[in-house]
């Protein structure tokens, strides 16, 4: 409405297109002045009020499910006609399926902080903003289009995550967050100067054109151009916790109250890993056979050291099942990058409807898990004899985890794993499936033990009923729902794996 | 039909969940399992009753409805004359379990858990022999791990733990390089369709191909049957196994591996398997005469040998008689095969039911406890527990193969088919192999009339340790009869009429085989 005149000048917004990462930055402002007002008492109110944010901008997904809403387009001029409009925010169905997880995982997140906040006496305000702020950046991510906007929005998830992770008092939250921050902004510099020589050789940011440039970068710049595409890919593989860039994520979970690793793993890995296809299929496409190796050989290591570090919790150990997690979060990741790197060696690009069938799987089945240790314990040993004491809750974790590990009755973890298997023999990569295969197994072995755990006869059984608080019961029947109703029916998020998901 | 078998399929896992609910505990749980079991076989008896007899190579009772579109991955479940039996056989075997289980459910955990792992074990059962696509195949497959781990795991004896742990890593390990054959084999085939793969009999799947994917689904399914050398979970799971876990074990899931060799393998990739038929046919001789040799040595006086792990044992050798059978690719073999698996599921259960039933009795399965650790001694039981001796002495020789009961017909025909093997596959490799086949019959016999005579004869006076500590014990109880006198008749039937089961296998694996 505002922009009417001189449409050469001036940007025409599709509010309707950019609502749904818009609601929780306009929230998280709300939020932080809101905070001063209230009293002590009343801060609760402010979890309650994220939640019902992140539920409406869930719900302005809902009108653009067609993937067709752009916006913040290069004004087209007469003199460039045959050069395709450019749009920095696109909102296809790449953008709103990974906009479903952040946000969807966010809602969890928040739904279980609620209790976190309370009981680790956590700055509520500040709590709050931060983790809006993150959401914000993380949903805006996978709509970006152009690598300044990308690396906006990706630090935009990341600074914030920093701070939730130094929330905790007890000492063990600021070393964390330190390890974090310092690993994540030297990947940051990295990835700016790789943008830098990118740009240098396409002369563009948008992804589109650089897609339309590097193909033809005159022969002196192919090196630079080469190392270019792989220092952009390192910042976005640091948020997805590959290797070598894991290092920080199990110090780092096991410092950071439980819901935010809960976050970091589910929301903080899908914003890297939309960063990464997104970037990596659309603007370097050419240089596929060569990010696809880079890439194929960095989720080996991944999936391989994740297990190998999940393998070695020892069950006594405190913060153990965070620290597995975090391990197998890793492994997850490896998983993750497996299609995207099946995208650039095997030359179609829906392969990456995998990597986000699988995210979404994920996503639910991790933060249900998560929601379960939040709930119940940071130590491994603290799960023996779970059911006796809380049979819901064990049987909860028993599905997650069988989801996790891929085995029925968790049906949707083993056709997520299917996808991804699917796309790697797809590509032809015969050698990343076998390693995958055997990462399958060492993986079940943890979950299966974990699991078995939750089943032995308690040591004491000494039945304390701590009454659950509701926002937890919430946030647990919803994965749970979640994970139920897609094994049954797991059409509704192995639809993304097959066809295009970009518009 | 087609209600028949869906509805044969859904009832266990409905009971499955159904015992989720709290007010479902104590002796109520397994009461539970046993209606539930038993409507379920009463389905597998109308579905067998209904069966078209006159069309067994055509898929009967068939539902094909899209499921995952985006997979490619359809609800697609039929009965033809290869599953047939084996539906009817793992209805039987589960609900003699749950049966069983009645009066004998070994400590470890609520009866409400073990009802619902036993009917989810059934679900995943049924499931495999009855699903027509290979992926919906492969998560039947995966389905059955998890009760039967927790079965070995909160209900077995001795060394449960790591027994349990072993017999679902090395199934996964299997079974993960088994996926990935099964999406080599439906991507490059174009569909997961097993009928429309039997159908196409390879067609435009190139020898390499064909040669992966039956390494791959081979390794899987071989880990399950299982094949020498990939059998050592299977000792330990058996021996650390309640019985009805044991029976269901022996009498079923290995019966999942040699299925998906004639129903995936056979009909879809016939160049590879032709391929590599030799070597999966010297691996089940070798596993013949190394199940055999193992019993042996277990069956010496002095060697504290289990007789639940020596039947596992067997069970390796026996398993072996059906790959024979597999490789010769004939159809004489393969239904051979097929006889052999059926006959093996009837007989080994009811050895794994007896032998537990021994084990109950005395404290002990260690043949030295029981039948002390002299030359000429004995545990008697044919003096102590006439009947039980009996029926003991009835499994084992017919177990051994004695002409007449259900164990001859199915080795003889693996033999027979590999005395003339499919056209192109090396005679003199098969006659090799079945005369060492032949000499693993001699030796199965050996073991097995020597745990007769330690078991079951003997000196009644003479008190062998573990028997001198049970001074009273009562012979077959009426729960034991009811559960074992199926299986008995069974044997018996099968043996004298083999042409009932031969005459459903017969059409269908001539179909697979791409002849007539």
């Amino acid at each position: 409405m505002l922009t009417v005149a001189a449409p050469s000048l001036i940007q025409s917004v599709d509010w309707a297109a950019i609502a749904p990462p818009l609601v929780p930055a306009a929230l998280a402002l709300v939020v932080l002045v809101a905070d001063l007002f209230l009293p002590p008492a009343r801060k609760a109110l402010l979890g309650w009020l994220t939640v019902a944010g992140l539920v409406a901008s869930l719900a302005l997904l809902v009108p653009l499910r067609g993937g067709h809403h752009r916006t913040f387009c290069l004004p087209s001029q007469a003199a460039q006609a045959h050069v395709p409009v450019s749009c920095s925010y696109v909102a296809d169905h790449f953008a709103l399926a990974f906009q479903l997880l952040v946000l969807g995982g966010a809602l969890l997140v928040a739904l279980l902080s609620i209790v976190s906040v309370d009981e680790d006496r956590l700055p509520a305000g500040e709590f709050w903003f931060l983790l809006l702020a993150s959401t914000c950046g993380a949903a805006l991510l996978p709509a970006c289009r152009d690598l300044a906007s990308l690396v906006v929005a990706l630090e935009l998830a990341s600074l914030p995550a920093f701070a939730l992770v130094a929330l905790r008092r007890d000492g063990r939250g600021g070393e964390a967050a330190l390890k974090f921050f310092l690993s994540s902004v030297t990947a940051t510099a990295v990835t700016l100067l790789g943008v830098s020589f990118v740009y240098a050789a396409s002369g563009s940011l948008y992804l589109d054109r650089i897609a339309a440039a590097l193909p033809n970068v005159p022969d002196q710049l192919q090196p630079l151009t080469a190392v270019g595409t792989v220092l952009t890919l390192v910042g976005f593989a640091f948020k997805t916790a590959a290797v070598p860039f894991h290092f920080w994520v199990p110090d780092t979970y096991a410092g950071a109250p439980v819901p935010v690793a809960g976050y970091l793993s589910v929301v903080g890995k899908a914003a890297g890993l939309s960063g990464l296809a997104a970037i990596a299929v659309l603007g370097f496409h050419s240089y596929g056979r060569d990010w696809g190796l880079a890439l194929a050989v960095l989720a080996a290591l991944t999936m391989t050291v994740g297990n190998v570090g999940a393998l070695r919790q020892r069950a006594d150990a405190p913060y153990s099942a965070v620290r597995l997690l975090a391990w197998s979060s890793v492994a997850q990741a490896g998983y993750l990058l497996v299609p995207i790197a099946a995208a650039g060696y095997g030359a179609s690009a829906h392969a990456v409807g995998a990597t986000v069938a699988f995210a979404l799987v994920y996503g639910v089945v991790n933060l249900g898990a998560f929601a379960v240790v939040t709930s119940a314990g940071a130590r491994l040993d603290e799960y023996r004899g779970l059911f006796s004491r809380r049979p819901a809750a064990a049987l909860a974790m028993a599905f997650f985890l069988l989801n996790l590990a891929g085995l029925p009755p968790g049906v949707i973890g083993l056709f997520g794993k299917v996808v991804v298997f699917r796309a790697v023999v797809d590509a032809g990569m015969g050698w990343l499936a076998v390693i995958m295969a055997v990462n399958v197994v060492i993986a079940l072995y943890y979950y299966l033990v974990w699991t078995a755990r939750l089943f032995q006869s308690a040591p004491d059984a000494v039945a304390t009923r701590r009454r659950v608080p509701g926002a937890l019961v919430g946030a647990l029947a919803l994965a749970a729902a979640l994970g139920v109703v897609l094994s049954v029916d797991p059409q509704i998020v192995m639809q993304l794996a097959s066809g295009s998901l970009f518009g | 039909m087609t209600a028949l078998l869906l509805a044969l399929l859904a009832l266990p896992l409905a009971g499955a969940a159904a015992t989720l609910v709290p007010a479902l505990g104590g002796r109520r749980a397994l009461w539970f399992g046993v209606a539930v079991t038993g409507a379920d076989l009463a389905l597998a008896v109308a579905l067998a009753a209904g069966f078209d007899l006159h069309r067994p190579a055509v898929m009967q009772g068939v539902t094909n409805v899209a499921w995952i579109p985006a997979l490619n991955v359809r609800f697609h479940v039929g009965v033809d004359g290869i599953s047939l039996p084996l539906l009817v056989l793992t209805a039987l075997l589960t609900f003699l379990c749950a049966l069983y289980s009645l009066k004998k459910l070994p400590s470890g955990g609520s009866e409400r858990a073990w009802t619902g792992l036993l009917l989810l074990l059934t679900t995943g059962m049924l499931a495999t022999f009855a699903v027509l696509d290979l992926l919906l195949f492969f998560l039947a497959f995966e389905i059955v791990l998890v009760p039967m781990y927790f079965m070995i795991a909160r209900w077995g004896g001795e060394n449960r733990g790591p027994a349990a742990f072993r017999f679902i890593l090395y199934t996964l390990l299997g079974s993960a390089v088994m996926l990935l054959g099964l999406l080599v084999l439906g991507l490059k085939a174009g569909t997961f369709d097993m009928t429309a793969l039997a159908a196409n009999h390879g067609l435009g799947l190139s020898r390499g191909t064909q040669i992966i994917v039956v390494l791959a689904v081979g390794v899987g399914l071989a880990v399950k049957s299982p094949m020498w050398p990939f059998h050592s979970w299977l000792p330990d799971a058996h021996t650390a196994a309640p019985t009805a876990g044991s029976v269901l074990l022996a009498g079923v899931l290995l019966k999942m591996g040699t299925y998906g060799f004639v129903r995936v393998l056979i009909p879809s990739t016939p160049l590879g398997m032709h391929t590599l038929a030799p070597y999966l046919g010297a691996f089940a001789v070798v596993g013949i005469l190394y199940g055999s040799l193992a019993c042996l040595s277990l069956v010496r006086p002095g060697a504290k040998g289990d007789l639940k792990r020596l039947i596992a044992y067997s069970s390796v050798g026996h398993m072996g008689f059906v790959l024979l059978g597999i490789a010769t690719l004939t159809a004489t073999g393969v239904n051979g095969a097929l006889f052999a698996n059926i006959g093996h599921g009837l007989i080994t259960g009811l050895l794994f039911f007896l032998v537990g039933a021994v084990k109950d009795r005395y404290g002990t399965a260690d043949l030295d406890a029981l039948a002390g650790a002299g030359a000429d001694t004995g545990a008697a039981l044919y003096g102590r527990l006439p009947r039980l001796g009996g029926l003991l002495a009835f499994a084992a020789v017919a177990s051994l193969g004695l002409p007449g009961l259900a164990g001859f017909w199915g080795e003889l025909l693996a033999m027979l088919g590999s005395f003339q093997p499919a056209a192109g596959l090396s005679r003199p490799t098969f006659v090799t192999l079945m005369v060492l086949a032949g000499l693993g019959t001699v030796l199965t016999a050996a073991y097995l009339l020597s745990v007769v005579r330690r078991v079951c004869m003997g000196d009644p006076a003479a008190e062998p340790p573990a028997v001198a500590k049970a001074p009273a014990l009562a012979d077959v109880q009426g729960y034991e009869a009811a559960t074992w006198t199926p299986l008995v008749v069974l044997t018996v039937v099968a043996g004298l009429w083999p042409a009932l089961l031969l005459g459903l296998t017969t059409p269908a694996v001539k179909a697979l085989l791409g002849g007539s």
